[in-house]
């Protein structure tokens, strides 16, 4: 599930910030640099400067690949816009739009926005509602070197569970840098078993990310 | 005709001294008093203070028996949403807004409404003139 919000004011970045947090794959647009520089420093490189509203933003974004995109800025002319961008020319199949005059709320549908809301705790709800928990999540990409950070979930009926990472079939650019088990965070050698209920913390090459996610969760339903 | 005019710019005042000479029935609205200063004196439309996209200004500004429908602020959003009010809200059926945007242009030309883009039409004339004289410098 990927997510693409727009609007780096408070409601965006709490957003942003609790997305992350649950473990959501999540990217920031903001219009002011000052702000982008600083979100950088806290969240890293799932954050860009950019006026949501444009083309090329959105595509930098990401949006061909965005299964919800959250536009939250101060004003409705521009989430009314960033959300429709987002819906004719990439296709994103759901959009939501903060509304900062309630009285916009039912026009916004009108127009083909799928969820309006003025709240961002009313925002979360929403988005927890019609997000399933996933096993397998990408934290985040990193800027350099197309490298990515997962974090996957064991199941009981992981295909791996039992083993020692040294008899994993792990594909070649993939390490498994930690491990979450009972609270306690593990630093895993070639030696270490994996057991269910573990959440792993590995840094992928992109590419090999399909790939992984098969080997811990089992062949595609 | 009746025509509603949303900004008040070098660009919509302009139009609507034009149409209101012409004996049409016109309302502008800008959100700032002084873009009113770019009318003539003596302009016999009606001059509405406020914001185009919302819509107990429009209405004031009598969108619900209006023919025409203009969004000529600086802000392309602003005129994005505005426009889609008069056409989807009060069914306005004649609605044309400018975008400078040339993306966000096309993408609204297809929803219907009549979309003027300067930023394409003026560089769309540029060409043409380089290309029609076909220029060469001769080397002497």
């Amino acid at each position: 599930m990927y997510i693409i919000v727009v609007g780096g004011g408070k409601v965006g970045y709490y957003l942003t910030k609790t997305l992350v947090n649950e473990g959501y794959e999540v990217f920031l647009v903001e219009k002011n640099p000052a702000k982008v520089q600083v979100y950088r420093d806290r969240f890293g490189a799932i954050v860009m400067q950019g006026d949501g509203a444009e083309v090329a933003t959105l595509a930098a974004a990401g949006a061909g690949r965005a299964d919800v995109v959250i536009a939250v800025t101060g004003d409705d002319e521009d989430n009314l816009v960033i959300c429709q961008m987002a819906r004719e020319r990439f296709r994103v199949r759901r959009t939501i739009a903060r509304v900062n005059n309630p009285k916009n709320e039912e026009l916004f549908r009108k127009l083909g926005i799928d969820v309006t809301v003025s709240q961002t705790n009313v925002i979360l709800s929403i988005i927890e509602q019609q997000i399933p928990e996933r096993p397998f999540v990408h934290l985040m990409a990193l800027r350099h070197a197309d490298l990515a950070i997962v974090e996957a979930k064991v199941a009981e009926d992981s295909p791996v569970i039992h083993q020692p990472i040294w008899q994993l079939e792990l594909p070649p650019e993939v390490i498994i840098t930690a491990i979450l088990r009972h609270g306690e965070l593990i630093i895993p050698t070639g030696q270490t078993v994996i057991e269910p209920g573990d959440e792993l913390f590995i840094v992928t090459k992109q590419q090999r990310e399909a790939e992984l996610r098969e080997l811990l969760t089992g062949p595609p339903a | 005709m009746r025509i509603v005019i949303v900004g008040c710019g070098r660009v919509g005042s302009r139009v609507a001294t034009e149409f209101a000479a012409e004996g049409h029935r016109i309302s502008i609205v800008d959100q700032r008093q002084e873009s009113f200063r770019r009318l003539p004196e003596r302009f016999p439309g009606q001059l509405v203070l406020g914001t185009g996209i919302d819509e107990d200004v429009l209405r004031s500004a009598g969108i619900e028996s209006a023919d025409v429908f203009i969004a000529v602020t600086e802000d392309d959003n602003t005129n994005i949403m505005a426009a889609q009010i008069a056409q989807v809200v009060y069914r306005v059926p004649k609605v044309i807004l400018r975008i400078y945007d040339p993306e966000r242009a096309e993408v609204y030309r297809g929803l219907g409404l009549t979309v003027i883009c300067p930023t394409r039409t003026v560089a769309d004339m540029i060409e043409q003139q380089v290309r029609e004289g076909h220029p060469t410098r001769v080397s002497d």
